[in-house]
């Protein structure tokens, strides 16, 4: 009973052709175009190289979650409103209302993650397109949050939110730097360029690592494991693959789905408190276009649109691969606006270049 | 002790009877052909024994217990297991992936339970060696032929032990080699003691594997008798009605 049709396969084959494949090309083809556009304007510098680093992980936290909700099957359009919604939220809290930091981060996180259940079960219940559900919620919470805003404070920017946090613990885990020490000791033994003059004269041009590319690292890796590693992330791609087959062996399909909407939106809602914490202050229009970056950076990464097929690690690099491209051209001198004739070349190569190669792991047709 | 034993089974849907008193025993190791015309009731009646409804009238014992199932877990916890008909495999796993769907392996490190990737493909490709399959556990469901994706369902029921598997027609849409490795992983789960019940609309099938063949029409059962007793001609006729029952 043997099936001729069927070709060993090489394990270094395997071990080469993975579903990131594409997107480490992609990072070593933007690496070696900016090295050589703007090799010596400073990008690849200490202090550059934080602020690419920087905006790339803004990038990757949304789109671990983006990823993981994918290739369980859906999307979710409302990150950006979610973005704009919980920075105002936590700041009416704090310096309207006047609550500790932690508490107003803290019930934030209550109700974002609580409108990811909702955006999964109306999607789950309906059995309407979540393309459909959270594109009514990407309206939905972009209106609340400037109503909310203006109904009190009656501007759309809320300030003051860096004072009313200051020496709060929970909020230090969103803003600020660690390895602080580590950094100066760095400029100390000259290792690391120091400020030669100015407020700041003798401390290391890059004072530490942000908290946001703490966060960034924590949920790659937290999302890496969950989906290669447990029995849930199995569940995740069966889910995305063919949910009734799935269902049929017993998988908890629906409770799988809604969970995924729920970090979806701690992702967004992690992304809005550093970006609050910050800039001190939060504006109702933040997060704009988000959904949408984080879903180019996922599938940049690899992952298939239609679910159960897709990488973390991928995700991360696509948000990789964005951060330089974006942070790069301005290091490059380019036209800003040339950033998205760019950014839609990428896109449509690497969505071609993964279709190919998910071909070849797949052997779908 | 017989292994399942129905008592005057019945189902109603709304006004539709899809069933009605239908008493049907199968033995352990036992592989019984069901057949009948589109409509028969067939699918129906494995949907009640695999636990995805419960019957509207009559009993069913489950090794000389009394069973309520009411959701396919129920079922599949005592040692049923059902091959769907549309095979309800995740194209985008592999097929060791697929083998353990629900039921995992993992490993203990600490307080943490990391899936066991190793074990599964291991276990898996001993199952396919002992159905005597060339499907190979690591690779991707969507690529496998449709006698592949066969073994790779009944693998799923040979992980469990299970006492009794269903088969809603598993020839229906494959080429005639197929059929034949198919056939085999019938005979194959019969010589580990498993008794099947066999949903098809080919004689052959029926005829060169299983012992008994049972007909419905229209919702009642028309005929039970060993294979060696009938034939094809007099089961053709049950199906359409020309013979009244056997
Ligand atoms: N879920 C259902 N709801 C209503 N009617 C059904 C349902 N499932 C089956 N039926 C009806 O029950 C009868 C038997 O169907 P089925 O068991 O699928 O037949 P078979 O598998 O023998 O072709 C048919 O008349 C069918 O229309
Ligand atoms: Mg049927």
């Amino acid at each position: 009973m043997t099936d001729e049709r069927l070709k060993p396969v090489s394990s270094l084959r395997r071990a080469m052709i993975r579903p990131e494949l594409g997107a480490i090309c992609g990072v070593i083809l933007v690496f070696a175009f900016f090295l050589m556009v703007a090799g010596d304007s400073g990008m690849f510098a200490p202090a550059g190289f934080q602020n690419w680093l920087v905006v790339s992980a803004q990038f990757a936290i949304i789109a671990v979650g983006a990823c993981l909700l994918m290739i369980a099957g859906e999307f979710d359009l409302s990150v950006g409103s979610m973005i704009g919604f919980a920075g105002v939220i936590t700041a009416i809290l704090t310096v309207q209302w006047g609550w500790p930091a932690w508490l107003a981060i803290l019930v934030t996180f209550a109700i974002c993650v609580g409108l990811g259940a909702i955006n999964g079960l109306l999607v789950i219940r309906t059995g309407l397109p979540s393309f459909i559900v959270t594109l009514a919620f990407l309206y939905i919470l972009r209106g609340l949050t400037i109503w909310l805003s203006i109904l009190t404070t009656r501007q759309t920017i809320i300030g003051g939110v860096r004072e009313a946090a200051e020496g709060d613990w929970l909020a230090a885990l969103f803003g600020g730097v660690i390895f602080k020490g580590f950094f100066r000791w760095l400029g100390e033994i000259g290792l690391l360029e120091t400020f030669a003059r100015g407020a700041r004269a003798g401390q290391p041009v890059v004072e530490g690592v942000p908290m946001l590319i703490v966060w960034a690292l924590g949920l790659i890796i937290f999302g890496h494991w969950l989906l290669s590693r447990t029995r849930f992330g199995n569940w995740i791609f069966a889910s995305g693959g063919d949910a009734q087959a799935a269902r049929y062996v017993g998988v908890p399909v629906n409770r799988v789905k809604v969970l995924m909407f729920m970090f979806t939106a701690f992702c967004a809602t992690v992304f809005a408190m550093c970006q609050v914490m910050e800039f001190g202050s939060a504006a109702a229009d933040r997060g704009l276009l988000k959904e949408f970056e984080a879903i180019i950076c996922v599938v940049i990464g690899g992952a298939l649109l239609t679910g159960g097929y897709g990488s973390v690690i991928g995700a991360a690099l696509g948000a990789l691969i964005f951060g330089v491209v974006q942070q790069g051209l301005f290091f490059a001198g380019a036209e800003s606006s040339l950033f998205r004739v760019f950014l839609g070349t990428i896109l449509i190569l690497a969505v071609i270049m993964n279709t190919y190669i998910r071909r070849l792991i797949t052997g779908e047709r | 002790m017989a292994l399942l034993e129905l008592r005057g089974v019945g189902k109603d849907f709304g006004a539709i009877r899809a069933l009605s008193d239908v008493d049907l025993t199968i033995e352990p190791g036992e592989a019984v052909g069901l057949m009948g015309d589109n409509g028969a009731g067939k699918s129906t009646l494995v949907k009640i024994i695999a636990g995805n409804f419960a019957p509207t009238h009559g009993s069913i014992a489950f090794d000389g217990q009394p069973v309520h199932f009411t959701r396919p877990v129920d079922a599949r916890n005592v040692g049923i297991e059902v091959v769907y008909q549309d095979l309800a495999l995740a194209d985008n796993l592999t097929a060791a992936a697929n083998v353990f769907l629900g039921r995992e392996l993992r490993r203990r490190i600490g307080p943490f339970r990391f899936l066991d990737h190793r074990a599964m493909n291991r276990r898996a490709s001993e199952l396919f060696a002992e159905l005597k399959s060339e499907t190979r556990a690591s690779d991707v469901v969507r690529a496998m032929s449709g006698g592949q994706r066969q073994a790779v369902a009944i693998a799923r029921t040979r992980l469990s032990d299970a006492k009794l598997v269903l088969m809603d027609e598993p020839t229906a849409a494959i080429s005639v080699r197929q059929v034949a490795e198919v056939l085999d992983l019938i005979r194959r789960l019969k010589d580990h003691g498993v008794a099947v019940i066999l949903i098809s609309h080919r004689m052959p099938d029926v005829f060169s594997v299983c012992d008994r063949v049972v007909v419905l029409r229209r919702g009642r059962k028309v005929a039970d008798k060993p294979v060696a007793a009938s034939s094809p001609e007099e089961v053709t006729a049950l199906i359409t009605g020309a013979k009244e029952a056997a």
